[in-house]
């Protein structure tokens, strides 16, 4: 596959729960190995947005999308499209913490044994991959069989972020994945995100402008549902086309 | 886009979870069968109304029994519903960590001490104290109604205390930014907005009263006739099967099968009764 | 207010509901302990190797109590393992599977009437259908059979709650790692609703182990060690029964009973040691 074409598409998609509609003919093309910011107020539908792309959405069974999403050119919601394997090649990190109430091994391994990965080798070397790569490895590795409950917020979001790579996964999406943290994790986390656009792509709802700032290569505004503008970072930030787009940078509102 | 057909699991829990219909299925047809036939030779009216039970002259009325139960379920939910309830208070608001810590579990191992434990304790110290302090046998209406006052205390307080608990945080510190004082919104704000709660803990706990058998047995006295005090003995409709069930054959335990349904119609009753408080309370 | 009528002030009425209120649950408390220690008293001094070995002789004036513990034991064990897989079953299909519908409610109705129903009504019924009309006789099986439908509504209950309070992270955690339902599950779901579960079922062991009312009808009361689940069984708590109301020896009924709060008291404490160890094994 060509470096210039598009990792994910999203064609003129909207989004229903229930009654209300959530996203509104929505457009984006969001390219590899880039860190890919969306950015907006509260209730803009940016969580709906990345749970539609591994299809969470819908677990919520009044949940209606119309439109379509591509991965590699592939619409994820064509009928031969096993859920399990795309979501296991898009992965998702949550906006707190989620670790699993298991031990630290346990919850790195994971989605590997769901993927019916038995072998012990293959395991143990898979979860020491996955933490070195979150940048874990070092604070975790005496206390592996500790329950994941035991490590700091920090720390358990990155064990998050490493039970997502244990699946080497070709997409990451981060729904506000620092909100809560203190600094110095979330000095890592952005660390470990820049590093980890190298093999892939990073869909990321950062917690506030400043982030998207320091992370993004490319950054979208939404509104109510809606898309404002798209572009590169330093367009965005620095050259904004629409006037909402520059309130809410400077943050006149929001 | 979502295209729900159930895999194996599905299938399975949900053939399981058709073992709770079957059940009450069966239970409601079999009491039936059994007791109805009765009821129709003797007549609803006459059974119900009736107030001899002498199985071997063919004489079935459950009048009395009917007065038992009642008589009986009423004291124990006026003695055991507010300490319930004050007991459940007291262990949301007023009792100190550790102490909420050996009561709880305390508790729910008192729910587990067989009723006829607390019966035989009724029986002798119960019934002699009222003897010798109020009159009449003691074996009476207040005796039953003190055992099982006992016994649904744990349910009155558990669920009453599961529905304090689940009360938003907001309620108590917005009563108490006003300016109340603890008590003032445990009655004004706290009570009111768990009162469906504590009501569907009233009603089963009155179910749990009108179903026990065994600890009444012991200290009612179990005499056929209409008490004309609390001092006096009654039989419920419970002991009557309990008693007799060992004993009775034929027409005499198809008799006791009707006791059943009309037992049955009375719990039932109370448990559509607390789910409808339960359903009102969840909308 | 009630306050300004007392002519207290809030802060004085304040005191005498806490002192009332800590009044009520202590004098609770101590009528709850204090039956438990009587029978602790009368009975322990009973209990010795021979009581706990020995089969009883002469109506149980005699010997020990071996074959009821071995009964109890046995109809217990086997109402727990009937009731459990159902009990879950339903509770998953409860809270994992449906959105409320026409039949989630009439499996909820059910379940939730099984749980009201008098446990001598689960005797008759028993006694009419299994050992009856499926001719099991009265039985360790029979007995089993009727307790399973009757704790069924406990597991169901208890299983349920704690299957909802799994927090939906955990749920989404797992699908979003390529997980299906059954995955989920089985991997995120159930390893967090476990303590509940097994609170549920230790309640319900409790309540098997207490029951008088609806083993008597359908376990039997033979005092011979069963020898097989088509056995006769008779249980501790009937054997209690037999023994303290009939008369026929009150140091045997104390022991029993002892006996009895222990086995519930153990059941409890290795229950829970079992849960802390799958709760902090962590898997």
């Amino acid at each position: 596959m060509a470096v210039s074409e598009n990792k994910i598409t999203v064609k003129d998609l909207d989004f229903h729960y229930g009654e209300k509609q959530v996203l509104h003919a929505l457009n984006l093309n969001i390219p590899p190995n880039k860190i890919f910011s969306v950015i907006g107020p509260a209730n803009s539908g940016i969580t709906t947005l990345l749970r539609a792309i591994n299809r969470l959405s819908e677990l919520s069974p009044d949940a209606r999308a119309r439109g379509d999403i591509l991965l590699d050119g592939q619409s994820v919601y064509a009928p031969q499209v096993d859920v399990s394997e795309l979501r296991r090649k898009v992965g998702m990190v949550f906006d707190v913490p989620a670790p699993l109430p298991m031990s630290i091994f346990d919850n790195i391994a994971y989605g590997p044994r769901l993927a019916k990965v038995r072998n012990k080798s293959v395991l143990a070397e898979t979860v020491e991959g996955a933490l070195r790569a979150a940048a874990l490895w070092d604070e975790v590795k005496d206390r592996l069989r500790a329950p994941a409950s035991s490590l700091s917020g920090g720390q358990q979001q990155r064990l998050c972020i490493a039970r997502v790579l244990a699946l080497k996964p070709e997409v990451i999406l981060l729904d506000r994945p620092c909100s809560g943290l203190d600094p110095v994790s979330t000095a890592k986390i952005e660390d470990s995100l820049t590093e980890l656009k190298e093999r892939l792509t990073i869909v990321v709802s950062p917690h506030n402008i400043q982030q998207a700032g320091r992370v993004s290569d490319r950054v979208a505004f939404m509104l109510s549902g809606r898309l404002v503008e798209e572009g590169a970072n330093a367009e965005i930030f620095s050259n904004p086309k629409d006037q909402r787009t520059s309130d809410y940078i400077t943050g006149r509102f929001g | 886009m979502r295209k729900l057909k159930g895999d194996l699991p599905e299938r399975l829990f949900f053939a399981l979870a058709l073992s709770s219909i079957s059940a009450l299925a069966l239970i409601t047809a079999f009491i039936f069968i059994k007791g109805a036939p009765l009821i129709a030779k003797v007549g609803l009216f006459d059974f119900i109304f009736g107030m001899d039970w002498a199985p071997g002259q063919g004489k079935y009325g459950v009048f009395p029994m009917i007065i038992g139960s009642v008589s009986v379920t009423a004291g124990a939910a006026v003695i055991g519903v507010p300490a319930g309830i004050c007991c459940s208070v007291f262990l949301t608001e007023f009792a100190p960590v550790k102490m909420r810590n050996i009561f709880r579990p305390a508790i729910q191992l008192l729910a587990g001490i067989p009723s006829v434990v607390y019966g035989f304790w009724g029986l002798l110290f119960v019934v002699p104290a009222i003897r010798a302090y109020l009159g009449g046998p003691g074996l009476s209406i207040l005796a039953g109604s003190v055992i099982l006052a006992i016994m649904i205390l744990p349910t009155v307080i558990s669920i009453s205390e599961v529905s304090l608990l689940a009360l938003p945080r907001q309620y108590k510190e917005g009563a108490l930014a006003l300016g109340m004082t603890h008590w003032q919104a445990i009655r004004s704000v706290q009570l009111p907005a768990a009162k469906s709660g504590i009501v569907a803990a009233v009603i089963l706990g009155i179910g749990r009263a009108v179903g026990e058998t065994m600890a009444v047995i012991m200290v009612l006295g179990n005499s056929v006739a209409v008490p004309s005090s609390l001092l006096d003995p009654v039989r419920t409709l419970t002991t009557n099967i309990g008693i007799e069930m060992g004993y009775a054959s034929e027409e005499h335990r198809q008799a006791l099968f009707a006791t059943g349904i009309v037992l049955f119609v009375i719990i039932m009753a109370l448990n559509i009764s607390a789910q409808y408080v339960v359903r009102r309370k969840t909308k | 207010m009630k306050s300004t009528r007392l002519s207290l002030s809030p802060r004085a009425a304040e005191r005498v509901i806490k002192v009332f209120v800590w009044a009520v649950a202590l004098s609770i408390m101590a009528v709850l302990v204090s039956i438990v220690v009587f029978i602790l008293y009368k009975g322990l001094p009973v209990i010795n190797a021979g009581f706990l070995t020995e089969i009883p002789r002469r109506m149980g004036r005699e010997g020990g109590i071996a074959s009821p513990i071995v009964g109890t034991l046995l109809v217990t064990a086997l109402a727990v393992l009937l009731a459990t897989p159902f009990g879950m079953g339903t509770a998953f299909y409860l809270a994992e599977y449906t959105r409320d519908g026409a039949v989630t409610r009439i499996i909820r109705f059910s379940a939730e009437s099984l749980a009201g129903i008098p446990s001598i009504v689960y005797g008759l019924f028993g006694f009419i259908f299994f050992v009856m009309y499926l001719n099991l006789g009265w039985s360790v099986l029979s007995g089993g059979l009727t307790l399973a439908v009757m704790i069924l509504p406990t597991i169901i209950r208890t299983s349920e709650e704690a299957v909802r309070s799994v927090p939906t992270i955990y749920r989404e955690v797992s699908f979003s790692l390529g997980g299906t339902k059954w995955q989920t599950i089985r991997g995120a779901v159930f390893p967090s609703a476990v303590r509940g579960i097994a609170n549920g079922i230790i309640l319900s062991i409790g309540r098997s182990v207490a029951e008088t009312a609806a083993v008597v009808l359908t376990a039997g009361s033979a005092l011979r060690m069963p020898d097989g689940v088509f056995a006769p069984a008779r249980t501790m708590a009937v054997h209690f029964y037999i023994l303290a109301s009939e008369g026929i020896s009150m140091d045997n009924a104390y022991g029993t009973a002892a006996v009895l709060i222990i086995l519930i008291f153990l059941i409890n404490i290795a229950a829970n040691m079992l849960i802390d160890r799958l709760a902090t094994k962590g898997r």
